[in-house]
């Protein structure tokens, strides 16, 4: 029983610093560590599951819109919609790299 | 054979009986409606009384706008803070509004792509207002990376324009798609036992506990989708804020 107590204790303890740090940065008294712009805001792996499909489809969704439109418009078909579909396609594996966080590399000058 | 259509659940009918009939107040509109009243309605209980020591409203209350204001901060920065009440705004409207979309016989309207388009939109021109607002007409070298060479541009910036417009395309369609898609199972599932039930009699009644399970299942999955759609939308809503403000 006496042995639980002080382990408890050492754990709250220790675990106390963590908690006085985190307070601390909360209310401004330690300056925040600047977030790495390189690293991607959510690291949630399931946030990344849900976004990665879906940023794929969509731009080559618009692209295809934007094709169909140009040529329904300039009546040009099919060739703008020939051209924006494999533009679509790589703005659409650009937009993967992107939310995964992988298309900065960390010798880029940051303006 | 019974007669099942999964897609019903999403059509539009009227609300609030005559009178919603006479001026076009659908379903979806009620719902929306509610979502809203249930938002103000937890935070102005949560709030009214100030405690020290907070209350379950109040610590509801306090909890979400600490978790979106971390959220936001974390992610555009300091300059965020003029837009949490915007995030927080969508944020819970979309999660009360997933949730209520839950409950059986009530209409999910985040399961319309008109109404997640609306947001998505509202939020793509809001970056691009932002973005104008704060770099002018140098908001435009978004489209064209510092560091390539010139002869790169012609293909990259329309790479980056596609790639710029597909935002709100993929806000939308992954709110929209994960909503229907996971009330549509469900509705599916519930029809094979009633399928299994009404062709194979006292078989079927066994067999239709396997649909059950499934549907118990796929219940939790759906709470967590609901959640985290809202969770997504808000956050790339930041992210997208964070780019017109800092450009990359």
């Amino acid at each position: 029983m006496k042995q639980d107590d002080s382990a408890q204790h050492d754990g709250t303890g220790a675990s106390f610093d963590k908690r006085l740090e985190a307070a601390r940065l909360k209310a401004g008294l330690v300056a925040k560590p600047k977030p790495d712009p390189n690293r991607s805001p959510d690291d949630n792996p399931l946030t990344m599951a849900m976004r990665l499909g879906s940023e794929m489809v969509g731009a080559l969704a618009i692209a295809v819109v934007i094709g169909y439109g140009l040529d329904r418009l300039l009546d040009t078909a099919p060739w703008f919609m020939i051209g924006l579909v494999p533009i679509g396609a790589v703005a659409g594996i650009l937009n993967v790299f992107r939310a995964a966080g992988s298309s900065r590399p960390n010798t880029k000058p940051k303006d | 054979m019974v007669e099942m259509d999964p897609l019903s659940q999403f059509h539009l009918q009227s609300g609030l009986g005559t009178l919603g009939r006479i001026i076009d107040f659908t379903n979806s509109n009620q719902m929306m409606v509610i979502a809203a009243l249930i938002v103000i309605t937890v935070m102005g209980i949560g709030l009214r009384r100030a405690a020290i020591v907070p209350g379950r409203m109040q610590g509801l209350a306090e909890l979400s706008y600490e978790f979106v204001h971390n959220m936001v901060i974390d992610t555009i920065g300091e300059e965020g803070k003029r837009f949490f009440p915007f995030v927080f705004t969508l944020f819970s409207f979309i999660l009360v509004g997933n949730l209520l979309g839950l409950f059986p016989y009530f209409f999910a309207f985040t399961s319309h792509i008109a109404i997640t388009g609306a947001l998505a939109f509202f939020v793509f021109f809001l970056s691009l207002i932002v973005g104008f607002w704060h770099h002018g007409f140098r908001f435009f070298k978004f489209f064209a990376p510092s560091g390539v060479p010139a002869w790169l541009l012609p293909l990259l910036i329309p790479i980056e324009v596609v790639s710029f417009l597909s935002r709100p395309v993929s806000l939308s369609v992954r709110l929209f798609a994960n909503i229907t898609a996971g009330h549509v199972m469900w509705e599916v599932f519930a029809g094979f036992m009633l399928m299994l039930v009404s062709s194979l009699g006292a078989l079927g009644v066994v067999a239709a506990l396997i649909p059950l399970g499934l549907n118990i299942a796929l219940t939790a999955l759906e709470f967590l989708v609901a959640f985290l759609q809202a969770y997504v939308f808000a956050i790339l809503t930041c992210l997208y804020l964070h780019d017109s403000i800092h450009l990359h």
